[in-house]
């Protein structure tokens, strides 16, 4: 196995040839806010949350090959602010009403936000219109905080091996369907089991009757920064999550 | 279900593209040809034999503006909407026909016989206003043709029964320089090639220094040799040559004349590089508008492979097979991007890879594949037949040969102009009869926009890069409605991948129209600047990284436009910062100008 060392905000990083640079980090406890990226699926690089600069270039970290000699800049000023801006984005093309969702807490967007001390959505909020699908037994999906991080499109593609999800429409009207006629997700074969039950990073995908399980105030991210987390954020892959 | 109507025609379109799903965007198409839209039985149908999941035909089928899954109108009318079609007065026609027919933007009639709306520029620039009417281009509207049209969408008169003039889309070719005015035959480029050799054919490229003509400017000879030396991969091992004949960049109508009237230079083009590099198959990928094209290129294509230009053995060199088919686009502009495009081939949502690996080492189904430019690969085709010390003595040092630019907008004779590399954009100016020019857009939404101090630069990679557009704006124009309507060029036609082009163009856009509405204010302004910064930083593709250029050009270059649309210069305010501090000062006692605020 060859190795090589690169620099992260002047911290040498070792790293295997063929890892990314959040591959590289994540297992240097070094944190790079990210959305779309998780351990257990191949990187997408969608929600330009991992921006950092390598070489003097803008790059996304969960594509991004970690090469020798490297120097990446990650937690900087012009960076964190680009970053900050991107949340807002997807705060207002959304509709998130942190107070009354049930992921509160647990939610990495909102986790975040605080991380990055985003203090207001600053932009014209969209207000889509999104439905709420509770036709399954079991999931409640309420389409209206959906980030399109297509972590639940991977999960149910390449691990459930089922396409359960996938996305439809262009630019700001791309939105998450499920593979049904009816468009509803009682139609499908989902269910518990399915690792794409668990892997949504807000709350779009919800199971029912498990409300509130944890009181707000006592959930994963009340109580340590999303920033700090590094060994459970690499351990993603470990456990579900709830 | 009940799919028995729908087998009907889907049947024969899916035994002609042997159920391979990876023609499912031109199964769509032709689906939707037959049927007047994708049905929800067709969709579950066409899943099913295709073994694809349904929400993913449905998810590609919704990618794209052209293909619909509610029944637009019989007739779909779409009027095309750069901004050359506006200066030349798109929207009062088209209210006018909403009128006449009674019709509303964006909305089927009740009856269900028609459906209007804007779609992106169409590539008639030079003969707008343009419409498409069931995918086919019309040219030259005007009043009179507006109410005849209505009228004959009203009698139900069929689209092959109109005036054969509506559908005429002139060249409109004003000056010739080696490649427009060049005379040669079908396949001889090809035969010099062979006799070149495929290492004789590469030495050539390198010496010519052709650089691409699609808007990167990579160097040609460089992409194929990348190309030539990747292995292939799996079972399917072959390498393809991919011709991009999107030509999607608002005010660039190039390609559109190449492809109409020096085709057999194009297919040329693409059998050297296809025997340079080692390739069997030649891919075009035709954008949707440029349809009424297709009946002439694949008859063409048909009169190649009688000639021997094309299949097994070309020209008679044994060992050398090389094919060309065309895949359809389908109305989306970031198709024109080479990943995005490979994934519609593949026919998926065209939305741009990662990249690495870029194409030369996996492209099309994987395989080591050249993505190039039409005019790229006419250029090749000149360049085998004619070596490449002939084409680097054309142009400047670093930008050989000639350069075919677009020009449209407030001239006197818009249409195609070849000039060696280098012509100074006066030059330009003047040889298409630009009066009163005050600015000028060059290579498209995506480039730059020059103003009256600039036009003495020259079209050159090294100064003013090119993929050929050049729309000339007149002093009477509002420059910030140039810049508005590239916002909402960019917001229709982001693909929705990434979050800060997604989002980002929408919000430019929205921001724009506060502007234009007069309600917007400094603030606003300053919105768009650190969002571009964040577009231009962190999106994932070229589209998102230049959404904000003609904004930030015109801001820089023609700021009275829009302090004229601006309801306060400054933001106000509501109260005064340095007022504020007044109560300090008398508690600490201090008035000096440290004590003060803005002093
Ligand atoms: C958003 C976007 C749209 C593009 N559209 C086109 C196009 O319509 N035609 C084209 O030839 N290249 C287009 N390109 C450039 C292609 O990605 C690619 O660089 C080009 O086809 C390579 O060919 P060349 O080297 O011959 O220029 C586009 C790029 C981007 C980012
Ligand atoms: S539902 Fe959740 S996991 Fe799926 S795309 Fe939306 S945010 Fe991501
Ligand atoms: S920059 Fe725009 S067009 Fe390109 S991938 Fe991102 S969303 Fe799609
Ligand atoms: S985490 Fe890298 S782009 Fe989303």
């Amino acid at each position: 196995m060859t190795t090589g060392t690169m620099l992260i905000d002047g911290v040498p990083v070792s790293f295997e040839y063929g890892q990314t640079i959040m591959e590289a980090a994540m297992a240097a406890k070094i944190f790079i806010p990210h959305l779309c990226h998780h351990p257990e699926f191949t990187p997408q690089g969608s929600c330009k949350l991992c921006t950092v600069k390598a070489s003097g270039r803008y790059v996304s970290a969960c594509t991004m090959s970690a090469k020798d000699g490297m120097e990446v800049e990650n937690n900087t000023p012009d960076l964190n602010d680009k970053r900050r801006t991107l949340l807002q984005m997807l705060f207002v093309e959304g509709n998130h009403f942190c107070p009354s969702c049930e992921k509160s807490g647990n939610c990495m967007l909102q986790a975040l936000a605080y991380e990055l001390e985003m203090l207001s959505p600053r932009f014209e909020q969209f207000f889509p219109n999104r439905p709420v699908d509770a036709s399954h037994p079991d999931f409640l999906l309420d389409f209206n905080r959906c980030i399109l991080c297509e972590l639940c499109v991977r999960a149910s593609r390449d691990v459930d091996g089922k396409n359960v999800f996938a996305l439809a429409g262009r630019g700001i009207h791309k939105h998450l369907i499920v593979n049904a006629r009816s468009g509803q997700l009682a139609d499908t074969d989902f269910s518990l089991q399915d690792r794409a039950a668990h892997v949504c990073p807000v709350g779009v995908i919800l199971e029912k009757r498990k409300g509130f399980a944890v009181p707000i105030g006592q959930r994963q991210y009340d109580e340590t920064p999303i920033g700090q987390q590094m060994d459970e954020l690499a351990a993603r892959s470990a456990k579900a999550e709830e | 279900m009940d799919d028995f109507k729908h087998c009907a025609y889907l049947d024969p379109i899916l035994t002609r593209f042997e159920n391979r799903s990876d023609y499912l965007v031109q199964i769509l198409r032709e689906a939707q040809d037959c049927f007047g839209y994708l049905h929800q039985d067709a969709i579950d149908y066409l899943a099913t034999k295709l073994n694809l999941p349904r929400a993913r035909v449905e998810g590609a089928a919704s990618f794209y503006s052209f293909l619909h899954l509610q029944p637009p109108g019989r007739y779909r009318v779409l009027f095309s909407d750069n901004i050359t079609d506006r200066m030349l007065g798109n929207q009062a026609l088209m209210e006018r026909f909403c009128r006449n027919l009674w019709v509303e933007p964006g909305k089927p009639a009740e009856d269900g016989l028609v459906s209007v709306d804007f779609t992106s520029c169409t590539g008639m620039c030079d003969q707008g206003p343009a419409l498409l009417v069931n995918g086919h281009v019309l040219t030259r509207m005007s009043v009179e043709r507006v109410d005849r049209i209505s009228e004959l969408i009203r009698g139900k008169v069929a689209l092959t029964d109109w005036p054969h003039e509506y559908f005429v889309v002139a060249d409109n070719i004003r000056r010739r320089d080696v490649l427009l005015g060049g005379d040669w035959q079908a396949g001889e480029p090809i035969r010099a090639a062979l006799a070149r050799g495929a290492d004789g054919v590469l030495a050539e490229m390198k010496l010519s220094n052709l650089r691409g003509r699609g808007g990167a400017g990579f160097t040609t000879a460089v992409k194929w040799e990348s190309a030539r030396l990747a292995p292939c991969q799996g079972e399917r091992a072959e390498r393809y040559i991919v011709c991009n004949a999107d030509e999607g960049e608002p005010g660039t109508f190039k390609d559109r004349v190449l492809l109409n009237s020096y085709a057999d230079l194009l297919f040329d083009g693409m059998t050297v590089a296809g025997f340079a590099v080692g390739a069997t198959k030649g891919l075009v990928y035709l954008r949707g508008e440029y349809r009424y094209l297709l009946p002439k290129l694949l008859a063409n294509l048909e009169r190649r492979r009688i000639d021997g230009l094309l299949g097994t053995t070309v020209c008679g060199q044994v060992g050398f097979d090389f094919d060309i088919e065309i895949h359809l686009g389908a109305g989306a502009y970031v198709c024109g991007e080479e990943t995005a495009l490979i994934e519609s081939l593949e026919g998926k949502r065209g939305v741009p890879r990662v990249r690495p690996p870029f194409p030369v080492t996996r492209g099309y189904l994987g395989q080591p594949t050249v993505v190039n430019n039409v005019e790229t690969l006419c250029k090749a085709a000149t360049i085998a037949l004619n070596g490449g010390a002939w084409f680097a003595g054309l142009g400047t040092k670093q930008s050989t040969g000639t350069k075919l630019i677009s020009v449209s907008g407030d001239v006197e004779v818009p249409g195609i102009y070849e000039y060696p590399f280098g012509v100074s954009v006066d030059r330009v100016l003047n040889d298409c009869g630009a009066g009163n020019a005050q600015a000028v857009q060059i290579s498209g939404a995506s480039g730059v926009c020059l103003a009256v101090h600039e036009f003495g630069r020259r079209i050159a990679f090294e100064d003013v890069p090119t993929a050929g557009a050049f729309m000339v704006f007149g002093a009477h124009r509002d420059m910030f409605e140039v810049a508005r309507n590239f916002s909402h060029f960019f917001a229709h036609e982001s693909c929705g991948f990434c979050t800060p082009c997604r989002v980002g163009t929408a919000l430019v856009a929205k921001l724009m129209d506060k502007v234009a509405s007069g309600s917007g204010s400094q603030y606003d302004i300053n919105e768009i600047v650190s969002l571009q910064r964040v577009m231009q930083a962190a999106s994932h593709c070229g589209l998102g990284q230049a959404a904000c250029n003609p904004v930030m050009d015109t801001l820089q270059k023609f700021r009275p436009a829009y302090e004229r649309h601006l309801r306060a210069l400054d933001f106000e305010p509501s109260f005064d910062l340095d007022e504020s501090l007044a109560t300090s000062r008398q508690l600490t006692g201090r008035d000096d100008s440290g004590a003060h605020f803005g002093q």
